[in-house]
């Protein structure tokens, strides 16, 4: 490809905001129509480099460079390679379902909610394709800006201390991570990641940039204690913003520790090991029991959003290939599932304006095509085996195992409480009796709620039936990290800390 | 013989032009005054209209007139890259400054030809001040400048808020010259001269006598008066709430920038060689400035006072850059300066336009529900609130990017890590604007009128300010040739 496919899919979406621009106020439907194009559209592009995609080279590919301030070297260098690569496409996919499940649910200001969605779309791409530290920071935090318009503008009852909390907290982090990011040019005399990446940095300043990006990716992530904001976002958030929220943002913790931390600072990384298990595991057990407690749908999902992120976190540490594949796996799975399940409530809610579990049940009895939906992203969330939930948390196991086997055995146990958690969630909402008067008339899934859920109804069985085609992409890639990291480590003096 | 010849006046130019403008302007309005009842208004429109022609040929003038480091009147007067980068960022404020002005001034009835002349005045001030080269020229500029000031913050004189602004300004300014002064002489007693490169050499001599360090620590004092630095930045919130808004907005851009660059040249300049000794003092400063810009700001209901504890925490940012001392610090503040120009310069756009029945409002309240009421501008104000939060793509971040980036590279981590941590606090009450714009509705909407010279300022630096991520260059390439024009001996 001599093309800028990369570019063209990090700014297609402004050219659908130029273009909703121009559209009259009043006309509802064609911002709408022109959103839902130029997103599918944009999908449609880049699956281009999942086709184009050579699975055989860790190296970064569709790489484009051009000068942007040459005085301190700072330059456009985009890029993907195997881990960014699905990142990218989960994005790409996400947005176009958003913009379709928001069809009939956002009523006022449709123009500027489809302008704000578009505009992410291109931060969010953007920020997992840049390959200089500061071209990622600017796509890194600029994704606040439609972030907390989104959640303020069309969010519920109590958005705006929900959306400054989330805005204050990722912003307290990141903030920190850009002076980590100017120690490290000053130390390195570059700002290109994949120079970065074979940089040595000094003992001394190691420990320091690691907690600064910690800082910032654990608030991401967000791992316990720092995960508060996430319940508030999710649950005040409109059903996009929350299927964005965890579709995507989420996994912005989730890469940087992939991207930054582990290949660039290996010894801090291994120093800060067991803080990252812990704080991953009270997250796996704590927020899972937090989630069983729940009388709110949305925070119920929110809050085992944090416990899947915990799975991630352990996996990413345990410096092996099974548990950095299944760290990813899992992100890319969570991306599927959790957005799915907010879509799920989104369809109940867009009929009964209410999250409360207590307002629901036997729906069944009146939805079944909801049931079955539900029940597969229900059953994927817990990670039944067949589908893409399963695998990623298996193989964080299976990494975890071999790094430490008591750190597998109490992640374990999360899985267990995420089945109890999901399945009880389930029964209360679903099954039963249809008792309740207000449900008796309530509609099935329409033909346009369908099709928002069927791509994601086949990724998750796709991932989950054959995960060997989202594996072989980031295979050579994890390999490549994982070698970089034992490298620098035997350099100092670590001897068989990596699992391969 | 020396008397013989004729001084070279080339580089003075450019003020020489706009001293003798200003005496055309002000015949001319005095000759037209008088015929007719409705002259006042005429009559400032034609000097409005004139003054911004001047300021712009005098911008003109002044990137013509370039050659290198060019000395003026014994050495007392310079013009240099730093100069010049100054005068520009200067003359666009003030320019600025009219344009916006001049709707509101005709509303409350105070168009008099005056008030044009007096902010050419001010500029004329301003471009000295920035192109001292000796203690008793910085001076003459720096009052020439704010005497006009003080007569244009009570230039309302029937609004006793505009009044009591005017002599608040006065009696602390003239306390702040009154130090600048004490310094001024104590430096050269200790020195015997008043030239800055004299000075320089001095210092750089080895004569670093105690009164020689008070001295210099009276003349920042005095200096940080002038830019409402902490602990002398007391008079700002009230002379920005109690002044006319226009005057407001501009106050908070061109003299600030004035200031900061003529604090700059004096302390790298002259005092340079003597920098470990006043560190300290601006580190206390700065800190000191932006966490009070911060914290202060939070708990403001009008948006006039917001403005000055904002503006108070920009030049804390500004000022680390003066910390850090070198070439890179300097490039930093230049380029925070234009950044802050254009957002300032838009923000106040839009404080403009906040009238309900043809009277200004200036509560933050009053803003509700401008995105529904006047969406273009509410988006503007939402741009140019994000960037000074300093959140990317937009300008403001990289303002501050270079700033930050400076304190780094020389070991002030301690000072940026402060810098950052304030900057999110700033958020918070940058972003309650937003919300108050977008998530609240409001009972009484603001007019819908809006003057199209407004519409245009605000358009011009929406643009500017998100936009200039594309190309960052255009100001970082002139701010760092400026800044290397201090650091050439």
């Amino acid at each position: 490809m001599d093309w800028p496919i990369l570019s063209l899919v990090i700014f297609l979406p402004l050219v659908g905001v130029g273009l909703i621009a121009f559209v009259p106020a009043d006309n509802q439907e064609n911002a709408r129509r022109v959103a839902l194009w130029v997103s599918t559209g944009n999908f449609l592009v880049s699956l281009l480099i999942w086709f184009n995609f050579d699975r055989s080279t860790a190296a970064m590919q569709f790489v484009e460079e051009a000068e942007w301030m040459p005085m301190a070297g700072i330059a456009y260098r985009v890029g993907v390679d195997g881990i960014s690569m699905l990142f990218v496409l989960l994005t790409t996919l996400l947005t176009p379902i958003c913009v379709l499940s928001s069809w009939t649910a956002i009523k006022v200001r449709v123009k500027e909610y489809m302008i704000a969605f578009l505009i992410l779309e291109t931060f969010m791409v953007g920020m997992f394709a840049a390959l200089d530290l500061f071209l990622f920071y600017i796509f890194f935090e600029a994704v606040l800006i439609p972030m907390f318009i989104i959640i303020g503008v069309w969010g519920g009852p109590r958005r705006i201390y929900a959306t400054f909390k989330m805005f204050l907290y990722t912003l307290l982090g990141s903030v920190l991570m850009l002076l980590a990011m100017m120690a490290m040019y000053f130390d390195a005399g570059t700002t290109d990641i994949t120079k970065l990446l074979v940089h040595d940095f000094p003992a001394k300043l190691e420990p320091w940039l690691w907690l600064a990006f910690f800082a910032s990716f654990a608030i991401k992530v967000p791992m316990w204690p720092v995960h508060t904001w996430l319940p508030d976002a999710h649950v005040e958030a409109p059903t996009a913003g929350s299927v964005i929220l965890a579709g995507v943002l989420l996994k912005f913790g989730g890469y940087g520790f992939l991207r930054f931390s582990l290949p660039m600072f290996p010894e801090a990384s291994l120093a800060f090991t067991p803080l990252i298990y812990t704080l991953s595991i009270i997250a796996v057990i704590y927020t899972s029991l937090v989630a069983l407690a729940q009388e709110d749908m949305k925070k119920l999902i929110a809050y085992s959003s944090v416990a899947h992120m915990g799975f991630v976190t352990i996996g990413a540490f345990t410096m092996t290939v099974q548990g950095i594949e299944g760290s990813i796996y899992q992100m890319l799975s969570h991306g599927v599932v959790s957005a799915a399940l907010f879509l799920i409530v989104g369809v109940v809610y867009d009929r009964e304006h209410s999250r409360e579990i207590s307002h629901y049940g036997g729906l069944v009895q009146r939805m079944p095509v909801y049931g079955i939906t539900f029940m597969l992203f229900m059953l994927a969330s817990v990670g039944l085996p067949g589908t893409g939930g399963f695998v990623g948390e298996f193989l964080v196991l299976l990494g975890a195992f071999r790094a430490n086997s008591w750190v597998a055995a109490l992640a374990a146990t999360g899985v267990i409480l995420g089945a109890v958690y999901m399945l009880y969630l389930y029964r209360r909402i679903v099954f039963g009796k249809l008792t309740k008067d207000h449900l008796k008339k309530i509609l099935d899934m329409d033909k346009r709620e369908m099709a928002v859920f069927a791509p994601l109804v086949i990724i998750t069985l796709w991932m989950g039936i054959y995960p060997s085609s989202f594996l072989d992409v980031m295979h050579v890639s994890v390999e490549a990290l994982l070698k970089q990291v034992e490298t620098s480590l035997a350099a100092a003096g670590h001897i068989a800390v990596v699992g391969r | 013989m020396a008397l013989a010849q004729i001084p070279n006046l080339v580089p003075v130019l450019p003020e020489i032009f706009v001293a003798c403008m200003i005496m055309a302007l002000l015949m001319l309005g005095v000759f037209q005054k008088g015929a007719l009842a409705d002259h006042d208004v005429k009559s400032f429109r034609l000097i409005s209209g004139l003054s911004i022609l001047v300021l712009a040929l005098t911008g003109l003038l002044v990137v013509m007139v370039t050659g290198g480091r060019m000395m003026a009147f014994n050495n007392m007067f310079v013009v240099d890259g730093f100069a010049i980068y100054a005068k520009v960022l200067i003359l666009i404020a003030c320019a600025s400054a009219i344009v916006m002005s001049s709707a509101y001034m005709e509303r409350v009835g105070v168009a008099r030809f005056e008030f044009s002349i007096l902010i050419v005045f001010a500029t004329l001030g301003m471009m000295m001040m920035v192109s001292a080269n000796d203690l008793i020229s910085l001076y003459m500029g720096l009052e020439m400048q704010s005497l006009s000031l003080y007569v244009i913050a009570s230039f309302q004189r029937d609004d006793t808020r505009s009044t009591e602004a005017g002599l608040k300004y006065f009696v602390l300014g003239a306390l702040a010259s009154g130090m600048l002064l004490y310094g001024a002489s104590m430096v050269y007693g200790f020195t015997g001269s008043t030239n800055f490169e004299i000075l320089a050499a001095a210092i750089k001599g080895g004569n670093k006598s105690v009164g020689l360090i008070v001295g210099i620590v009276f003349v920042a004092a005095g200096l940080a008066f002038k830019v409402s630095a902490v602990p002398f930045h007391m008079w700002t919130p009230d002379v920005y709430e109690g002044a006319p808004t226009p005057v407001t907005a501009f106050f908070a851009v061109a003299p600030k920038i004035a200031a900061l660059c003529l604090f700059v040249r004096v302390m790298v300049e002259p005092f340079g060689n003597a920098v470990e000794s006043w560190r300290q003092v601006l580190i206390f400063i700065s800190v000191a400035s932006m966490i009070l810009g911060a914290v202060a700001a939070v708990a403001q209901t009008n948006i006039k006072r917001l403005m000055a504890y904002s503006s108070i925490g920009h030049v804390g940012y500004a000022l680390i850059g003066l910390c850090v001392a070198n070439e890179t610090g300097v490039r930093g503040i230049l380029v925070y300066l234009a950044i802050y120009l254009f957002m300032n310069v838009g923000a106040f756009a839009c404080i403009l336009c906040m009238k309900r029945d043809d009277r200004m409002v200036e509560k933050i309240s009053d803003l509700s529900g401008l995105s529904k009421s006047h969406p273009m501008i509410a988006l503007a104000l939402l741009i140019f609130m994000f960037s000074m939060a300093g959140v990317p793509p937009l300008a403001g971040f990289f303002a501050k990017l270079y700033i930050f980036w400076a304190a780094i590279e020389s070991g002030l981590v301690v000072v940026a890590v402060i810098g950052v941590l304030t900057s999110v606090i700033g958020a918070f009450y940058y972003l309650r604007i937003v919300r108050v714009m977008y998530f609240e509705d409001s009972e009484a909407p603001l007019d819908t009128h809006v003057s199209r010279e407004l519409r245009w300022v605000i358009l011009a630096m929406a643009i500017i300010i998100s936009f200039y991520f594309v190309q960052p260059n255009i100001i970082l390439d002139p701010a760092a040739q400026a800044a290397s024009t201090l650091f050439l001996r």
